[in-house]
């Protein structure tokens, strides 16, 4: 059946033109797009405030397609760039959008530290368990057992526990959803746009391609039901118990909510402090 | 469909959903998780070669929009649309429920390009 369309919801957040995306069908990550535009528009902030930067790989393309101020980084360094931005126009709503590799494995550095500095930036993490851009390698999120064109006979490297990393760095702000839950995923994206300091979600999404093919686990379809089958919710649980094993049960929910003076605020009560009224800021 | 149907004589809205079929990629996430499950796969191919999802049982849509909410192409959504007052069906679908102008019709319109 021919449908007219007449109006997609999601279309003024898009770059339409850029359609259709680089995604494969049964990939989570424009699920996740769409909950963040449905989460923009809750947020009600003006667009031209709002900057989305993101590393590379899959995840990567979301600061093309979204229809914002948006910069494609080097790999790994979309947070460095996301402070300074930050730093300099302080009136931005900074959004980091990128994958596992890129966040936690090249970026991995920056990640803790900018957890630490506590810089009001919001970061969303698709994870995806590989680095699905370059070919399926074994990334730091790999569970033990899973296997991928650099782990053969199955990885046998302890993987991060992602909420952990973030809470025990600092994170004032540490949920995580998988593409499945898409009404939890806007709702924490529309808090997080709220939220003042280093915010962090972890988005699992099927990556029917590589890891669920190499791993016979079906389609991007077979992924989403497993994930609404072994997904269970605890907001509020303590981050040490949340590995994930190959297959396991999931365990998601909101974290952290906390409140800590982001580097902004520490900097600028500091160099008052010390500068007085030579201090411009 | 009992669950469907029995709802339809009470409700003020109906539900529509509007599809970019060549946008479509045949993931099936919208016919899977489609509450009343309204949808199924078309027979015809898009121009990508994928089989578009069709809405099947008009009177059990919802216009929930759980399917734009899960589409991972961009390529569907579903709306409410008063029931009583036909012609408020076309100023309704071409007002974006986010409050938006409607900028982008014409883009929708002509299908997505590579």
């Amino acid at each position: 059946m021919s449908v007219m369309v007449p109006f997609n919801p999601v279309e003024p957040f898009l770059r339409s033109e850029r359609m259709p995306h680089i995604w494969c069908s049964g990939c989570g990550i424009g699920t996740t797009v769409n909950c963040f535009a449905r989460a923009l528009a809750e947020s009600k902030l003006p667009l031209d405030k709002v900057a989305i930067v993101s590393g590379i790989g899959c995840t990567g393309r979301v600061a093309g397609y979204l229809n914002l101020d948006s910069f494609h980084t080097t790999h790994g360094r979309a947070i460095p760039f996301a402070t300074g931005l930050k730093l300099a126009n302080p009136e931005l709503t900074v959004v980091v959008y990128s994958g596992d590799g890129d966040l936690i494995a090249i970026g991995g550095n920056h990640f803790i530290h900018a957890a630490r500095r506590n810089v009001d930036i919001k970061v969303i993490c698709i994870n995806n368990f590989i680095y699905g851009m370059t070919g399926g390698q074994v990334a730091p999120t790999t569970p033990v057992g899973a296997t991928a064109t650099t782990a053969p006979y199955g990885c046998f490297e302890r993987p991060f526990n992602l909420p952990y990393l973030a809470e025990s760095s600092g994170a004032v702000y540490v949920a995580r959803w998988t593409a499945y839950h898409v009404r939890y995923i806007a709702h924490s994206m529309a808090e997080a746009l709220r939220k003042k300091g280093f915010s962090f979600i972890e988005i699992l999404a099927p990556c029917p391609t590589l890891y669920q093919r190499r791993n016979k686990l079906g389609d991007g379809l077979e992924t989403m039901r497993y994930y609404k089958q072994h997904s269970v919710i605890r907001h509020g649980a303590n981050t040490r118990d949340l590995n994930l094993d190959f297959q396991g049960e999931i365990t998601l929910g909101k974290f952290v909510d906390i409140e800590r003076p982001t580097l902004q605020q520490t900097m600028g009560q500091r160099f008052r402090q010390v500068l007085r009224e030579r201090y411009a800021g | 469909m009992p669950a469907a149907t029995t709802g339809v004589k009470a409700r003020k809205f109906r539900g529509e959903v509007f599809i970019t079929e060549d946008r479509c990629k045949e993931c099936g996430f919208c016919i899977e998780f489609c509450p009343p499950k309204v949808l199924e796969f078309s027979k015809e191919f898009n121009r990508h070669g994928y089989h578009p999802p069709i809405l099947v049982n008009e009177a059990g849509c919802t216009g929930c929009d759980l399917c734009g909410l899960y589409c991972p192409d961009f390529a569907i959504y579903g709306l409410r649309v008063p029931v009583e007052s036909p012609a408020a069906t076309a100023s309704a679908a071409g007002v974006s429920p986010l409050g938006n102008d409607a900028s982008g019709v014409e883009r929708v319109r002509q299908g997505g390009g590579i």
